[in-house]
């Protein structure tokens, strides 16, 4: 029993399966069987899974060896007594928040959230509000999305699935402005671990904007083991945008699984310029013909960060297309890890695959392990992939230069550039422009 | 202006200027004529300080400073400008937020109020027009899906705008046809000044016909072999580099 080893002076717990199956059951949703059947099955998976191991092919690059030895606690009542300090907000005009959840080390903050203004018939609320007042809506997706065989962190996050956010949209319903869902880090003077979760039911033909900010405060440790299931249904239309801005020395892992009907349209994109260590993980089924995928990306890591991103696109159906376009900066003695798998099975003809990683080695210290992955059972389908790697382009520099711009400004420019020609795949114009700003920003602070 | 003396370059440890002597004082037009490999984009680079090419001896004085000892943008900023043979395609940078950058770093090393949107908006649009550079041209990123003669003018409106002291012309007239010749001559005519000197650095006699040179240079096996007046140039026209120990002939 936890209590006996909390009293006793016994040995701490060796392993991180050992100490996880100490931490306290979250107390959302009590009475539910369904989630409590949920939670002890994750338990179970990731007891049996454990950390990801070096050989493991999915995180071959990405090594968990220093979180694994973290003394990581969950969040206690104590901790969230501390008044959640400001975060930076995203650079958005005005009119797109107008509806908005945070979450302050995972835990719902009412304060500085607001849900005005939403159509009849959209549910925007905190999971554990949902679990308690509309559990139907919840067990009807929650863990049915994302799949936790094999995968370490979702069977984790499962376990302790307690607060996150849920939006579900109406057959046909469009909901003009953006959702912002943020998660605020903040935590204190031990390492902590939460597991934020979000659920996006985008019922057929509706449209939505989903931005997602992760913003850290502070230079505190912890895990943000976060999981996304989203459900298209269709002809939906979901842009679905995320700015990971943890802290330094965070640990952030983000596993997006989406499940696309026919003719459902996503846009995803993911900005990293945060934590010490994160997993950008993304996961797109494609369960109907006419789906336009598009998952987008840049990274930009200093320091010694590790940024690792890791795809996989589904094709099932035919006349589908996916494209996928990451590129990233890397400077110092930082490190980056991109993994794209594009599977086309045999009923996927007329597929459209597209995919490119292109990453700018800044320091001859920086590292990129880019390993894309094609795997095609179709025989007429259209499938192109590309990486490069590499300092910036000399001649590009001298141009400027010879037009009186300094080298660190020219060097500024050009990364830029590099970097925005990602982040103009974003199909909502003033969120791209944020993401715009976030670009610059962090160029400014070289 | 520009004194260069006994300049010897190499590139790659191989020698290309060979002791170089040139003298252009303001208000005048230089034009250096040579055959292919005598070294003529070679000074044109060490000029603008590009990486790469090798000052093994020499010197190189602007307006009574070391221009050696500069870094490419303190060149720009003081007023030396290179109009590229080649210019570079830069994806991402559109134009005009370039060319302003561009103006608001000289401005700024030379102690002037740097410029805002509209002020830029103001200095650029009459000159882009007389280059008939469209809107859209501005807008794109910089050089990239431009014909040749549009790369070209977009050099000259880079040298309109920044105003330089020194402007070095390397092989401009290359891959444009006689129209886009008229109208980059006609721009680089526009900024003849008594305050602003020219290099024109050519193979051919044709660009000359536009921009009529005060002097006139032949560069061959990394020297000066032969200055005078533009009469020289036609003399090239018509006989070609053979006398110039040249294998080629013009």
């Amino acid at each position: 029993m936890a209590t006996d080893l909390a009293t006793v002076a016994s040995p701490p717990p060796a392993t991180p399966v050992e100490r996880f199956r100490l931490h306290p059951r979250p107390n959302s949703g009590t009475g539910l069987r369904w989630l409590n059947d949920l939670r002890e099955a994750g338990l179970d998976r990731f007891g049996r899974l454990g950390f990801p191991p070096a050989r493991s092919e999915a995180w071959k690059y990405t090594s968990l060896r220093a979180l694994e030895t973290l003394p990581l606690e969950p969040v206690a009542a104590s901790d969230r007594l501390i008044a959640p300090s400001a975060y930076a907000p995203l650079p958005l005009p005005p009119e797109l928040n107008r509806s908005r959840l945070v979450f302050v080390d995972g835990v719902f903050d009412p304060a500085q959230s607001r849900t005005a203004a939403l159509p009849a018939g959209v549910v925007l609320a905190p999971l554990r509000q949902v679990l308690a007042e509309r559990s139907d809506l919840a067990e009807a997706h929650l863990g049915r999305i994302a799949e936790g065989e094999g995968q370490a962190f979702i069977s984790l996050n499962t376990a302790f699935v307690d607060d996150g956010a849920v939006l579900h949209i109406p057959d046909g319903v469009d909901l003009e402005t953006p959702v912002e869902l943020v998660f605020v880090g903040h935590a204190g003077d031990r390492p902590l671990v939460w597991h934020p979760r979000i659920l996006v039911v985008a019922g057929a033909g509706s449209r939505a904007t989903v931005i997602e900010h992760h913003a850290g405060v502070g230079g505190a440790s912890y895990l943000a083991n976060g999981v996304t299931e989203l459900a298209l249904g269709r002809g939906a239309r979901l842009n679905h945008y995320r700015a990971q801005r943890e802290s330094l020395q965070a640990h952030h892992m983000a596993m997006v699984t989406a499940h696309l009907a026919q003719d459902a349209y996503y846009d995803n994109f993911v900005l990293s310029e945060g934590a010490k260590l994160s997993r950008n993980q993304i996961h797109c089924v494609l369960n109907g013909s006419g789906v336009t995928c598009r998952i987008n990306g840049a990274y930009m890591v200093r320091g010694r960060q590790h940024c690792d991103t890791a795809t996989f696109i589904d094709h099932a159906y035919p006349h589908c297309a996916s494209r996928e376009v990451y590129k990233g900066a890397i400077d110092n003695q930082a490190r980056a890890v991109f993994q794209g798998k594009i599977m086309v099975r045999p009923d996927a003809q007329k597929t459209d695959g597209y995919q490119l990683n292109r990453a700018l080695l800044l320091s001859e210290h920086a590292e990129i392990d880019s390993k894309p992955e094609l795997e095609i059972y179709a025989d007429d389908v259209k499938c192109s992939h590309g990486a490069t790697a590499g300092d910036l382009d000399a001649d590009c520099l001298f141009y400027l230069m010879a037009r009186g711009i300094d080298r660190d400004s020219a060097r500024g420019l050009l990364i830029g550039a590099f970097l925005n020609e990602a982040v103009d795949e974003m199909e909502h114009e003033a969120a791209r422009d944020g993401f715009r700003t976030l670009v610059a920003d962090w160029l400014k602070g070289r | 202006m520009l004194e260069i003396r006994n300049l010897h370059v190499s590139v790659d440890d191989k020698p290309i200027l060979k002791g170089l002597d040139l003298t252009i004082n303001a208000g005048e037009v230089h034009a250096i004529m040579g055959p292919n490999g005598s070294g003529k984009s070679t000074l044109s680079y060490v000029l603008a300080g590009r990486d790469g090419y090798e000052v093994t001896d020499g010197t190189i004085t602007f307006d009574e400073a070391d221009l050696l000892a500069m870094e490419p943008h303190e060149r720009a900023a003081e007023g030396v400008f290179l109009a590229f043979q080649y210019p570079v395609e830069i994806p991402g940078v559109s134009n005009s937020s370039f060319l302003r950058t561009a103006v608001n770093a000289v401005r700024k090393h030379r102690g002037d109020k740097e410029l805002d949107a509209m002020e830029f908006l103001k200095l650029i649009r009459a000159k882009a027009k007389q280059l008939g550079m469209s809107d859209d041209m501005m807008r794109r990123a910089v050089n990239v899906g431009f014909s040749g003669g549009e790369k070209k003018r977009n050099e000259i409106l880079q040298m309109a705008v920044l105003g330089p002291r020194l402007a070095i012309l390397d092989e401009t007239d290359s891959g444009l046809d006689i129209d886009a010749l008229k109208i980059v001559a006609d721009g680089v005519n526009a900024l003849r000044a008594p305050n602003r000197a020219m290099l024109v650095i050519t193979h051919y006699q044709r660009l000359l016909n536009h921009i009529v040179p005060d002097h006139v240079h032949v560069l061959a096996h990394g020297r000066i072999q032969r200055s005078g007046g533009r009469e020289l140039a036609e003399h090239l026209e018509a006989n070609g580099y053979a006398d110039f120990g040249s294998a080629e002939a013009a």
